[in-house]
């Protein structure tokens, strides 16, 4: 293992860490809710009455976030390697999986295990695990 | 006065979002490529995450009202199961394909990127199709002896 000091923004990561920190506090403190976004989102998919405007809220709020950011400082354009084929695979994995496991890197990763849940624990340890073995395969075996 | 909070909230998450530059899907692999050139940025996003994160559940713990009057609704599952973990692993594997999960996906496409939409649409695709599954399967059906089919 060998560290990229060039890509490697200590600063800013951190920051932006507790900043996110900040919004699943405020969540959890004003509305009761985790903010978990796959479950915010998958809720969606299967409406109940009373349970959708703030699900929408908080959706319109991270899409809005860019627009946002933009009127301070140049927005950072992200750079998106992966092919068409390739992001419908990830979409499609994403989605079911996030539901089955019940919880994405936001839900499980940052809610979790801030409230020290041994099942984020386990959920954050599989896909982490699983992530770093796909770059791994998709990197080192395929070249991709 | 709860949906501005929701609004805010995820108004915030995506700042958050976008400052640890974890909207950034090169940035991202750039952390789960261990045997490449290794990133550790996202490692210290979660530590700044978690550190506010456990002080907010902390005191969010024995709330029954949050501050706005509204219920509780934090999680109480405490079981480790194959769900969990077969979900979690698909979850992963996509994740490392493309860069993206949720949030950052959902940022990326506030920005206007093209390839976020393929993203998201296949996204919202694959949670329907658990929806579908989900809503198909009989809850707490006991099947019988030689039952039927």
């Amino acid at each position: 293992m060998s560290i990229d000091w060039n890509a490697f923004t200590p600063w800013s990561a951190l920051a932006g860490g507790v900043i996110i920190g900040i919004a699943a506090a405020m969540f959890a403190l004003l509305n009761g809710r985790i903010a978990g976004i796959s479950g915010v989102i998958g809720g969606l998919l299967k409406p109940a009455p009373g349970d959708v405007a703030w699900r929408a809220a908080f959706v319109a709020g991270l899409l809005g976030a860019p627009l946002l950011y933009a009127l301070f400082a140049i927005l950072p354009k992200p750079q998106i390697a992966a092919s068409e084929g390739a992001l419908v695979l990830a979409g499609l994995l994403v989605g079911i999986g996030t539901r089955y496991g019940s919880g994405c890197t936001s839900g499980h990763g940052v809610c979790g295990l801030s409230r020290l849940s041994p099942r984020s624990l386990v959920a954050t340890a599989v896909f982490m695990i699983a992530g770093f073995v796909t770059v791994y395969v998709a990197r080192h075996v395929f070249g991709m | 006065m709860l949906l501005i909070a929701s609004l805010l909230a995820g108004l915030v998450f995506g700042l958050g979002l976008i400052v640890s530059g974890m909207a950034n899907p090169a940035k991202v692999l750039g952390f789960l490529d261990l045997a490449g050139a290794w990133d550790p940025s996202l490692a210290l996003v979660m530590a700044g995450a978690i550190a506010v994160g456990l002080v907010a559940f902390l005191a969010a713990r024995n709330r029954t009202v949050s501050l706005l009057g509204a219920a509780m609704k934090l999680p109480t599952a405490r079981h480790i199961d194959r769900r969990l973990v077969l979900g979690s692993l698909l979850f992963g594997i996509g994740w490392g394909i493309a860069g993206f999960c949720p949030g950052p996906g959902l940022v990326a496409l506030g920005m206007g990127e093209a390839k976020a939409v393929v993203f998201i649409a296949a996204m919202l695709v694959g949670m329907a199709v658990f929806e579908l599954v989900e809503r198909r399967k009989p809850p707490g059906i006991v099947r019988t002896a030689g039952g039927s089919r």
